[in-house]
């Protein structure tokens, strides 16, 4: 059987660098500036001392994790390496929360980066090196539900043009995003065409970006600060490839229904549009974002296009869904994209979102999704 | 050669749907109805047209009981490695069958059809398969491109249920230069045209035919239909008329709509006068290049060949709508990616999955029956360890599930119309979309697979199966 999480981890401290193309900085520049804001956060002025462990989330980190432990030079600890596809963040959070939790360490520390901007290419690489399988880009892995949800349930390419429009407004409220950018539901639908129904204001960016989060025992919590936040619930799940799968439907994501089904259990969440307040979820394409409103059960399946018309999900709807703008704004550095949304569900929960505050949140869920697509990770946290 | 218990059982043809309207090469107006060209498509070789031609003589005989494959091409796209092998795999053959690629010569088929019909007179009961295939590549905008054109024939050779047999061959040889490639040509080469028609075609092709009139006794008039090689049409009319052929006693060409198609060119015709004969009618059949051969064909009964015939390839056509497109097919135009680079799919991994990826095999559990595609050791349905059989894909129907247009990928003619299929048998398969406009693309379509170049990475062909809109009749796919 699976636990709960639920009571026995805090996080006390997060921190984020501005995403982007980041030219001039290299891995540890925005490893160096997202882990020092989590210390300042927390009060952690002794790093060295306070830091028991480091779990590190990176899909393509360059040494593994000593990019991590030599940047911040956090040697002679536990310093592990998470990678789970595009929930890699969300995993490298699980794995700490799961440490602490277990009584292994008092406080840790994670660190989600990725630096994707040296490749020298503006969309995903592409290798020849199989027959099969192609093309085998991210944009043609999760358009391939497109077709068939439209046909069955009316939804299409405007509903999704409205989700990034939605997305780029609340981009421009987050300091740290990387887009900041109105943009018009006639101009997403014009955008050039990517991978059909995909035009580029549909795909996330690319860019670079690292987040950071200390997490301690939640009975030590106050000692770092007054207004802890408390983990609720963490889950992964990895579930079949829709390309080799027997029985996928192509109208829903398996790994979040499942993993939704596990954390819901840890959280004691029974009617999640009523009891979660806000939400982020993995927009690397917008449909990604529309299936998951069903699929995490915030609304019943099929009824995406209808909530995205009356604006549920919007910054002042019901179930504000990426308060930050998502990976549409801040690009997706894969590594970074999970902990850069614990960063913001934390400051939403403290009531240090400005001007793309959800008033008198408590609960927050973030959420993941990668491969082809294959696994899910999520995060559920809450503030007293 | 008297014995007439072997000979042709079955036969099927290939012609590539995408058509070069002759007018583009040379940036003319196109007119409807116009002279073009058939072309092997930017993912089809001489390889890939030839086990279309395959599958489509074979239709639902038993491929475990084809004992050999010939392959007749001098397109092979490897300068050294089997054509024959490739293809034998694509088309599910056993793997101790005889494999024997007969190239470098445009009479090539012909060497394979009579070498065919002596192993199957050695040991009757045997059955060949024969392959003509050619994909030639003319110098862009070059005399002979208006001539050349691309397309397959295929000829199931054996002793029972004999369609044709040929009853009769003789050859000549001639070591004429006309056209020829040098080590280092990529390009066909052709010397002056009216000394290649005059002394070489001309010549040999009577020489050849009239020592089978000779020695058979025989005259045109004994003959239902002439069915002749030729460079060009005219030389064409010339040599039947020389050897006593006209009207419809000739076996048409199909210049203006294919093209002279190389080792196919008379295996083609050969498919289309079969489609048309009659039991008891008697083909005066010639293949050129080094010479010639003449054979006599004697038509045992009717048959209809392939479930395509050479009409319905003829009447299944897409019109490229510029020289540039057909340039590109060939990788003929500088572009930022080279199509060729990075080092392909590595050989191990090829010789891991080749039945997935050549033979286009699927796996059904035996204990619960769930289809696998490609094979692998645990089954998705019940969970059990490594009880599969193997079952073939590549000849079943089947349907898009969901589907989506990458514009992103390269591609010569984007975007890449790619999709999750659902094969009859209920196996899933993630594959592109050829010969297709994304205009068709519909959940539920029905779709048959076709085996095809996947791309050219490490300067070779790497191939797999894509899907094609399985249409009712000869639909035009624009």
């Amino acid at each position: 059987m699976t636990g709960s999480i639920r009571g026995k981890a805090a996080v006390v401290g997060v921190g984020c660098c501005k995403f982007g193309e980041n030219w001039q900085q290299g891995p540890e520049d925005m490893i160096v500036d997202a882990a020092f804001e989590a210390y300042a956060d927390a009060g952690i002025d002794e790093p060295q001392k306070q830091i028991d462990a480091v779990f590190c989330g990176s899909v393509y980190p360059s040494r593994g994790p000593a990019e991590v432990a030599e940047s911040l030079k956090l040697f002679d600890r536990p310093v592990s390496l998470v990678q789970n596809y595009c929930a890699t963040g969300t995993d490298a959070f699980r794995y700490a929360v799961a440490a602490v939790a277990a009584g292994m360490h008092d406080t840790v520390l994670v660190v989600g980066f990725d630096k994707p901007k040296d490749r020298g290419v503006s969309g995903p690489s592409v290798h020849l090196n199989t027959a099969r399988g192609l093309p085998m880009t991210p944009a043609g892995w999760f358009s391939l539900c497109c077709a068939r949800y439209f046909e069955t349930f009316g939804a299409g390419r405007e509903e999704l043009a409205k989700i990034a429009v939605k997305n780029h407004h609340n981009g421009t409220l987050a300091p740290k995003s990387m887009l900041k950018k109105e943009i018009s539901v006639e101009e997403a639908l014009n955008g050039r065409m990517i991978s059909w129904p995909f035009t580029l204001y549909d795909c996330a960016a690319q860019s670079d970006g690292a987040a950071a989060a200390i997490i301690t025992r939640r009975d030590l919590a106050r000692n770092f600060r007054a207004d802890p936040v408390s983990v609720l619930g963490v889950s992964i799940a990895l579930s079949a490839n829709p390309q080799t799968d027997p029985s996928f439907d192509f109208l829903s994501w398996k790994p979040t229904v499942a993993a939704a089904k596990d954390i819901y259990a840890q959280a004691g969440i029974t009617d999640p549009r009523a009891q979660i307040d806000l939400a982020q979820v993995h927009d690397c394409f917008t449909m990604t974002e529309l299936l998951t409103y069903e699929d995490l059960g915030f609304i019943e399946k099929g009824a995406a296009k209808e909530h995205i018309d009356s604006g549920t999900f919007a910054l002042d709807g019901e179930l504000p869904v990426n308060t930050d703008g998502g990976l549409k704004t801040f690009g997706h550095p894969t590594g970074a994209t999970g902990v850069r949304m614990i960063y913001e569900n934390v400051l939403q929960l403290q009531g240090r979102a400005e001007g793309r505050q959800v008033k008198g949140a408590t609960v927050a869920l973030s959420h993941n999704l990668g491969g082809a697509p294959q696994t899910c990770g999520l995060a559920i946290l809450g503030i007293d | 050669m008297s014995d007439s218990a072997a000979g042709i059982v079955s036969y099927g043809c290939y012609v590539p749907p995408t058509r070069l309207p002759l007018a583009l090469i040379h940036g003319g107006r196109v007119v409807e109805g116009g002279p073009e060209k058939a072309v092997a498509g930017f993912d089809e070789d001489a390889i890939t047209l030839a086990v279309a031609a395959g599958v489509n003589c074979l239709g639902s005989i038993d491929r475990e009981r084809i004992d050999g494959l010939y392959f007749a091409t001098t397109s092979s796209p490897f300068r050294e490695k089997q054509a024959a092998a490739f293809a034998a795999r694509a088309l599910d053959l056993g793997d101790e069958i005889a494999t024997i690629d007969f190239s470098g010569t445009l009479r090539s088929a012909a060497a394979a059809l009579i070498a065919a019909v002596n192993a199957v007179r050695a040991e009757p009961g045997t059955q060949i398969l024969v392959l003509a295939a050619d994909v030639r590549l003319p110098a862009p905008r070059s005399a002979l491109e208006a001539n050349l054109g691309d397309a397959a024939a295929a000829f199931l050779i054996g002793s029972d249920n004999v369609v044709a047999a040929i009853t009769d061959s003789v050859a000549c040889v001639d070591d004429v230069y006309d056209v020829w490639r040098g080590e280092d040509d990529n390009y066909l080469r052709a010397w002056e045209d009216r000394f290649n028609v005059t002394h070489g075609y001309q010549e040999n092709v009577q020489r050849a035919c009239t020592r089978l009139f000779e020695r058979s006794g025989t005259r045109a008039e004994h003959y239902s239909r002439a069915v002749l090689y030729a460079p060009d049409a005219r030389s064409h009319g010339a040599a039947a008329k020389a050897l006593g052929f006209s009207g419809d006693k000739v076996q048409a060409p199909l210049f203006g709509q294919v093209g002279n198609c190389g080792a196919a060119f008379t295996p083609l015709l050969l498919v289309g006068a079969l489609e048309q004969a009659a039991a008891g009618d008697r083909l005066l059949t010639c293949f050129y290049g080094d010479g010639a051969q003449a054979m006599d064909v004697c038509v045992l009964r009717d048959s209809s060949g392939g479930s395509r015939s050479l009409a319905w390839h003829l009447q299944r056509r897409r019109a490229l709508r510029s020289y540039d497109a057909y340039l590109k097919s060939r990788h003929l135009n500088p572009s930022e990616h080279d199509p060729r680079g990075g080092d392909g799919v590595p050989a191990t991994v090829h010789f891991r999955e080749r039945d997935s990826d050549v033979r286009f095999q699927a796996q059904r559990c035996t204990a619960c029956g769930t289809v696998h595609f490609p094979a692998c050791r645990v089954c998705y349905g019940c969970y059990a360890k490594d009880q599969f059989e193997a079952v073939r894909l590549s000849d079943r129907p089947g349907r898009v599930l969901s589907y989506s247009f990458d514009y992103f990928f390269p591609c010569p003619e984007p975007p890449v119309i790619v999709g999750m299929c659902e094969v009859d048998n209920g196996a899933r398969v993630y594959v592109q979309m050829t010969d297709a406009s994304t205009d068709m693309l519909r959940c539920d379509l029905p779709v048959e697979f076709v085996f095809r170049k996947i791309h050219d990475a490490g300067k070779r062909p790497n191939y797999f199966w894509k899907s094609r809109p399985l249409t009712a009749s000869a639909e035009v796919m624009e």
